[in-house]
């Protein structure tokens, strides 16, 4: 058979194709920037070279509304803040109030029991979406099926409890709303039964499915230093660690303990993991993920004992917050599913109700703002990797 | 460490330039001037003893009382505070710096009052920094990109402020 062109004279083309530099704006209408995050690329070819991320589109000043109302009218607020995970979010304002009114130890050990159960429910829901909304991300559609699945059993839960399925509302000042209803500690049981060997099938899912270990295992690789210089927190500063390099687990329910949480037998997971396939390295995205998963098992690891203590925890559910607000300020952050939310509170001179700065110093915004570091340099179909590995709320950056 | 060592360790390094120490107070806290904050916050990251190596927070606070009936007996001076939430990865404390500040710079309405970077220091500073200059409108000197980061770009006025006109209209879009 003849060839058309005989290796003599083959001849090399060369095409120079040259590619210009472009700047892509990627939301805030796209999906994979879960909300309403707008990311102006700078591209070259395929190649990102700059991130510059735009946020505001959902910005409603709560910081003012907080000037403006007490500090119980306020609670609701911080619900829509982080509307994955409205309980932790009333916890952390809950206590930087408590703290600034010297009710910090006064609280009963029943509503400091409750408010553990519901914050790590809640912690385990944040989490399924979490790593749900990711596989979306990256092209895989049925874990996020199976994790509204459980996350469904935990919302009914909290609506027996509170009556609301996102913005709870439900810890406030001086404890929790209401006390468990009735059978609500064997129904928690029951899910906890269901839900802990539902987590091997996310691994199958997910954490050992190789597609996702080719999106995500090397992406984005955030250092241990710039972490912490940009004051990444969560899931996404323990991603980074290692413990052979003599790290502590960074988490503030282990390291600055509130609500009782000294009292709970759990581990902070950090890398390194034996399950970690070859490709990953410590603080890239697979870490990042897989961090969430492991704790999630940690997370129902409390809520099991918990419910144990709840049965014999003395005390009320609530105790009377005072009506003022005393002179002074505090700061308290809390341990959310995202990182370190933390709220500061400045009381007036003149002892009134309402607040004169309520500041709240968001979680998402910070590990956010590490971006156009970790996406300096990856291709255009990795940005979405990252961005989801960053596991953001709108509602919590723009506040 | 605890509050009042640190505050210790400051005054011996820096002296009288620490303008206010609150040892006792719930969250203890050192107030220096604008022009020294670059220095105190390099000290406190640097230092062996403190190593702050994480900005957890930037504040700007108005203590400002709008309604001339209530000022005189608000139980404080007009004047903007920045507050800066520290903490340490490696000695797991906790401080806090404060600066503060006039209401407008020079006592010229509509001149924000101007405040030393420490986006140099923490880069985590840079969008703290970008965001008190957006709500509260404090000027930090030196930052490398201080654009508005929560408000539209033509905005107008810093809605933290306690002296703040909301607007009636907005592109067309009508407030209230």
């Amino acid at each position: 058979m003849a060839t058309i062109f005989p290796p003599e004279q083959e001849q090399i083309i060369e095409l120079d194709v040259r590619t210009d530099e472009m700047l892509v704006s990627m939301g805030p209408q796209h999906p994979s920037t879960h909300g309403v995050l707008r990311l102006v690329l700078r591209t070259d070819g395929e190649v990102v070279s700059e991130v510059t991320p735009h946020l505001g589109y959902l910005h409603r000043c709560a910081e003012k509304i907080g000037e403006n109302v007490t500090p119980i009218q306020f609670i609701p607020y911080t619900d829509r803040m982080d509307y994955l995970a409205g309980m932790n979010m009333n916890l952390g304002y809950s206590l930087a109030v408590e703290k600034l009114c010297g009710l910090t130890d006064k609280i009963p050990e029943k509503a400091q029991v409750i408010r553990v159960i519901v914050c790590e429910l809640n912690r385990i829901a944040s989490h399924l979406v979490g790593i749900g909304a990711y596989g979306l991300d990256l092209g895989t559609f049925s874990p996020f099926l199976y994790a509204f699945r459980e996350r469904e059993m935990i919302l009914d839960l909290f609506e027996e409890v509170c009556g609301a399925r996102l913005t709870y509302s439900y810890i406030t000042i001086g404890g929790v709303h209401d006390d468990l209803p009735e059978n609500w500690i064997d129904r928690c049981r029951k899910f906890l039964e269901w839900f802990v060997p539902r987590l091997e099938e996310y691994h199958t899912l997910l954490t050992r499915n190789s597609i996702f270990i080719k999106r995500t295992a090397g992406i984005g690789v955030l250092p241990k230093e710039m972490a912490i210089a940009y004051c990444c927190t969560g899931p996404m500063l323990r991603g980074s660690l290692d413990r052979r390099k003599g790290d502590p687990p960074w988490d503030l329910r282990k390291i600055e303990p509130y609500c009782g949480y000294d009292q709970y037998d759990f581990e902070v997971p950090i890398p390194p993991f034996d399950d970690a396939p070859i490709e990953a390295v410590i603080g890239d995205a697979w870490h990042r993920f897989f961090v969430r998963m492991k704790e999630m098992e940690q997370s129902a690891r409390i809520v099991e004992q918990a419910l144990r203590k709840y049965e014999t925890a003395r005390g009320s559910h609530r105790i009377e917050p005072p009506r003022h607000l005393p002179p002074g300020e505090a700061y308290v952050e809390t341990e959310c599913p995202r990182g370190q939310m933390g709220f500061y509170v400045v009381g007036r001179p003149t002892k009134e109700s309402v607040p004169l700065r309520v500041r709240a110093r968001s979680s998402s915004f910070c590990n956010l703002s590490v971006t156009h570091e970790i996406c300096r340099g990856c291709l255009i179909a990795d940005v979405p990797a990252i961005v989801g590995s960053i596991d953001i709320v709108m509602g919590e950056v723009d506040r | 460490m605890h509050g009042a060592e640190i505050i210790a360790i400051l005054e011996e390094k820096f002296g009288p330039r620490i303008r206010q120490k609150k040892p006792d107070t719930i969250d203890p806290y050192v107030v220096v001037d604008a022009a020294d904050i670059v220095e105190v916050c390099r000290f406190l990251r640097d230092d062996p003893r403190l190593q702050f190596d994480m900005l957890n927070c930037i504040s700007g606070v108005d203590y400002c009382e709008p309604e001339p009936a209530k000022a005189a007996k608000a139980g404080f001076e007009p004047h903007l505070e920045v507050v800066y939430h520290l903490s340490s990865f490696v000695k797991r404390h906790r401080f806090v710096v404060k600066v503060i500040l006039p209401r407008w710079k020079d006592n010229v309405e509509g001149q924000l009052p101007e405040v030393p970077s420490v986006t140099s220091i923490w880069p985590a500073a840079n969008w703290h920094e970008r965001e008190t200059y957006d709500l509260v409108g404090i000027r930090f000197v030196g930052h490398p990109d201080l654009r508005r980061i929560l408000l539209a770009e033509d905005w107008e006025g810093h809605p933290l402020r306690k002296d703040y006109i909301y607007p009636l209209e907005y592109h067309g879009i009508r407030g209230r």
